[in-house]
């Protein structure tokens, strides 16, 4: 008979407060605002003095805002009417501001308190809904690998060297492995146990006086990785010191980096900023500027040593050994030096201060190079395919002479102003550890995306309003039970898409999705009220009718759902960006509406009609 | 006459779709054929997505001609610039593929400055609205992981109908399903309307809704070959029958839930949409003239004994002395 278990309606009920509270913060617009913070985490505040000076600034301009307000986590918060007064304020603060503050463009949402208190936010929007830009980055994996195994041969050369035991030659074979060639009569077993020691990872093996260290595939693993987070984490502090609101910075795939910024338009700016790929090495000055003249006139380098140039081409002998990198730098400060000339503060970790410190203890008086190596992404036409390389410009910025004993906190000098401020910059947002090149770029402009919102709402609106015109003329009383499923199914798809654990992000194609989620739904609807139909003129009794359509139907919907679920699946393993989006709304959309159709609508058709005695008929 | 209740499809519906298994499936055949020959000898117009290149939408003043903004184009080194209307006259659509030489880094700046400067005149002033870089590797990528999509969607299916249904209502179902997304794709291929990733998106989609279709049709078949007794040809033409108002009025819905998309949706979804109208009407044709009738041919031909519940027989069985 038509029944429906008193917890079921609770269930339900306890789904539809859910929905509305998570899918309500959708319905309130958001504020287009300037977001202004502090440059630095210490030193310059945030605070009732610096809203009233930017009230003065915008008074001054004619802009009126909304409000100026310390919001959380000590943002100031400027809401204005509408994006072009927006991007003006942005425009008009930033220089007036300076560089201790960060001037950012940004969406604030106008969700009451206590919709907040429940975690309740709005669907985070992609670009193509609000405009900005989009980067992808392919990370050159390549690039980071040999860096580290040339580092992985010249470590074995130094461990060699100090425990002496005489090679002849220590070369890489490939990505995979090192040989060493031992001296005759060198001692070979010394060698295995010291390598031992200093690359537990690595595999040995010994051929005669041929020593093959065996990098493991996991280690070559683990070095793309790394260098892909070291990218992401670099990306990161230069994003952020660079006052974007609500930046999102991925890693895609094994070596990509997607990067987005809302509100954005400027992406030469942007490039420039995040393409950056300075980084310095410091190496030991082998000789003087002269036997450096002398080695390139007789094509005569010391092994040890290779050819650098400094800015005006002359040439300086450096060590091929790499001291400290890039990666190993904590902090750079541009400062001035005792005599008042320009010079960067650098900080190094406990690793690369360890490095100097040995270094410095036993090389007082001679010399100690920068080198500053920026990497230029080039493109070329090869066989008519474009070819990706990078090309490494490697300079000496400096060449002073050890003056004490230092560890990991140590001044350069020999800079100019702008040099040191530059370099400051690039060093302190971290190096990249494998140069990357942009493979992908989408600027959307904010008028285009506040086009498509409208759009896409208009096109989900009217596909309801199509589908449930047709029910209630179709179905009448049942109509109007669907109507209720499909409109609890909307407002539950577009509750569970704006949990932030779902990670949905509306864009575009996610408005498709939705619209294909009232398809689904309808499917499944139809199949209930004509399997209804069936069992009336089979001549069943109209509540047995209800109640045999809803079980076999209910047996029909989850085959066919499950198999439209594949469908979604393979979207969301295999699709990209907005595909995604797309998916997760189809998918979101599918389980849902199994859920309405079978259990909601029954729980409705049960309560108009399980407790009438003598129901003759039923409209359907 | 009765009103209500309202029906689309006269209730005792009784075709004979079997009688007609000849036909439809030699039609089907040969739509799937010339769907096929035209992907081979038309080429798909592939979006910007899949081909790598620059895209820059830009919105003026005034509306100029399209030659002259080619020409222009053509100057600054962009030979094969495409450039369309798009929605008014004043907003256009343009395509550039790379300038040779041109690093993938500054191709954007590049193409917008182009552009501007061949679209802006005197008293007429241009605004971009949106400026996209793809390189030919990402596209070439999509591709391949459409590719993947589709293989992983086929042996998804396959294993799940296979495992709730019969072997060989799966494979009936995924030979209909592949047949309606080579027909929506060799669409594309004959109309050159451009191919996008919302396309492909759209085509997947279609795959689950001519499945849905499908298994819904399939799950009758299946119900009634358990409670009827009677020849398979007569079970499957009544079971066509008996869903016949719910394929019907269900496709209709749908249908007009993506016409809202296509009409209000505006040009980024209008692709999806084109991809979608046409997956519903060929979906709900191949359940019905398509699906079933491969269920009666060769080694395709399902029998009752395909479909008894086989747990129930060999638990009979074993309580036998």
């Amino acid at each position: 008979m038509l029944t429906f278990a008193r917890w079921k309606y609770f269930a339900i009920l306890v789904v539809l407060i859910f929905s509305v509270i998570y899918a309500l913060p959708n319905a309130y617009p958001q504020d287009p605002s300037v977001q202004i913070s502090a440059a630095r985490p210490t030193g310059t505040q945030v605070d009732a003095t610096l809203a009233k000076r930017v009230e003065g600034i915008l008074a001054k301009a004619q802009i009126s805002s909304k409000s100026i307000l310390v919001e959380n986590q000590g943002n100031l918060m400027v809401r204005l009417t509408d994006t072009d007064l927006q991007t003006r304020a942005a425009d008009l603060l930033r220089p007036q501001l300076g560089s201790e503050y960060v001037v950012a463009l940004s969406l604030a949402p106008t969700v009451p308190d206590w919709l907040q208190a429940f975690g309740a936010k709005p669907m985070p929007r992609g670009l193509d809904l609000q405009g900005g830009v989009h980067f992808t980055m392919q990370v050159d994996q390549d690039a980071a690998l040999n860096k580290r195994l040339e580092a992985y041969v010249e470590d074995v050369r130094s461990t060699l060297r100090d425990s002496s035991v005489s090679y002849t030659s220590v070369v890489r074979r490939g990505n995979e492995a090192i040989v060493a060639t031992l001296a005759a009569g060198a001692n070979a077993d010394k060698a295995q146990k010291q390598l031992r020691t200093a690359f537990p990872t690595l595999t040995q093996s010994l051929d005669g006086q041929t020593l093959t260290l065996e990098i493991p595939q996991s280690e070559l693993q683990r070095i793309s990785l790394d260098a892909i987070e070291q990218n992401l984490t670099t990306l990161r502090n230069r994003i952020n010191a660079f006052g974007v609101a609500e930046p999102v910075i991925q890693r895609q795939g094994t070596d990509r980096i997607v990067i987005q910024l809302p509100g954005l338009q400027d992406t030469a700016e942007a490039k420039r900023r995040i393409g950056a790929t300075a980084t310095l090495e410091f190496r030991a000055v082998v000789g003087d500027e002269a036997t450096a003249a002398a080695a390139v006139r007789d094509r005569n380098v010391p092994p040890d040593a290779r050819v650098y140039y400094n800015e005006a081409k002359q040439p300086l002998l450096l060590s091929k050994r790499l001291l400290v990198s890039g990666d190993q730098l904590v902090n750079a400060i541009p400062s001035n030096d005792q005599q008042g000339q320009p010079s960067v503060s650098i900080t190094l970790n406990a690793i690369g201060g360890q490095r100097m410190l040995n270094h410095t203890l036993e090389n007082v008086g001679k010399r100690l190079g920068i080198v500053y190596v920026e990497q230029i992404p080039i493109t070329q036409i090869v066989d008519g395919k474009e070819v990706r390389t990078t090309r490494s410009e490697e300079r000496v910025i400096s060449s002073s002479t050890i003056q004490g004993v230092f560890g990991k906190d140590f001044q350069t000098t020999g800079l100019s102003r702008d040099e040191a401020n530059s370099l400051a910059r690039d060093l302190k947002s971290g190096a990249l550890a494998a140069p990357m090149t942009f493979v992908e770029e989408r600027v959307v402009g904010p008028s285009l995306g506040a086009e498509n919102v409208k759009r896409g709402t208009t096109a989900v609106m009217f596909s309801f309003i199509f589908a449930l015109s047709f029910f209630l003329i179709y179905y009448r009383m049942f109509g109007l039970i669907t109507c209720l499923a499909l409109l609890l199914n909307l407002l539950m798809v577009v509750a569970v898409m704006s949990l932030p654990i779902v990670g949905a992000t509306m864009s575009l194609p996610g408005f498709a999705g939705l619209a294909l989620s009232v398809g689904m739904s309808v499917d499944a609807n139809v199949l209930i009220n004509e399997r209804i139909r069936e069992e009336l003129r089979a001549g069943m009794p109209p509540q047995t009718a209800i109640a045999t359509g809803y079980d076999k139907a209910s047996g029909t919907i989850f085959d066919s759902n499950m198999t439209a679920l594949l469908a979604g699946l393979a979207l969301l393993m295999f699709g990209t960006g907005p595909l995604k989006g797309f998916a997760i709304t189809m998918i979101v959309g599918i389980l849902t509406s199994v859920f309405t159709a079978v259990t909601v609508s029954r729980g409705i058709a049960t309560l108009i009609y399980g407790k009438r005695r003598k129901l003759k008929s039923i409209a359907i | 006459m009765k009103i209500f209740p309202l029906t689309l499809l006269p209730n005792d519906a009784n075709i004979n779709f079997m009688k007609l298994r000849w036909v439809s499936i030699a039609v089907a055949a040969l739509i799937m054929f010339v769907a096929i020959g035209a992907m081979f000898t038309r080429n798909f117009n592939f979006a910007l997505d899949f081909t790598g290149g620059n895209l820059v939408e830009v919105h003026l003043d005034k509306a100029i001609p399209l030659d002259q903004v080619r020409e222009r184009l053509a100057v600054d080194g962009y030979d094969s610039a495409q450039v369309q209307t798009y929605g008014s006259g004043t907003e256009l659509l343009i395509r550039l593929q790379p300038r040779e030489g041109d690093a993938s880094a500054s191709a954007t700046a590049h193409a917008a400055a182009a552009v501007m400067k061949a679209v802006s005149g005197e008293g007429n002033n241009a605004k971009i609205l949106r400026n996209e870089f793809v390189g030919p590797q990402v596209g070439k990528e999509l591709a391949l992981n459409g590719l993947y999509a589709l293989i992983f969607v086929i042996v998804g299916f396959l294993i799940y109908i296979a495992f709730r249904f019969e072997w060989k209502f799966a494979v009936a179902a995924i030979i209909t399903t592949l047949h309606d997304v080579i027909v929506v794709a060799g669409w594309f291929a004959i109309s050159g309307h451009e191919f996008d990733l919302t396309v492909l998106a759209g085509i997947l989609s279609v795959m689950g809704y001519s499945i849905n279709d499908t298994i819904v049709v399939f799950d009758r078949v299946r119900e009634n070959f358990r409670s009827m007794r009677a020849d398979p040809e007569t079970i499957l033409n009544k079971s066509i029958n008996q869903t016949l108002s719910r394929t019907v009025i269900t496709s209709f819905v749908a249908f007009l839930t993506v016409v809202a998309l296509y009409i209000y949706g505006g040009g980024s979804l209008r692709g999806m949409a084109e991809s979608q109208m046409l997956g519903i009407i060929i979906g709900t044709l191949s359940s019905i003239f398509v699906a079933c009738p491969l269920l009666t041919l060769g080694i395709l031909k399902v029998s009752k004994q395909d479909l008894l519940p086989k747990a129930k027989d060999e638990a009979a069985l074993a309580r036998r002395p």
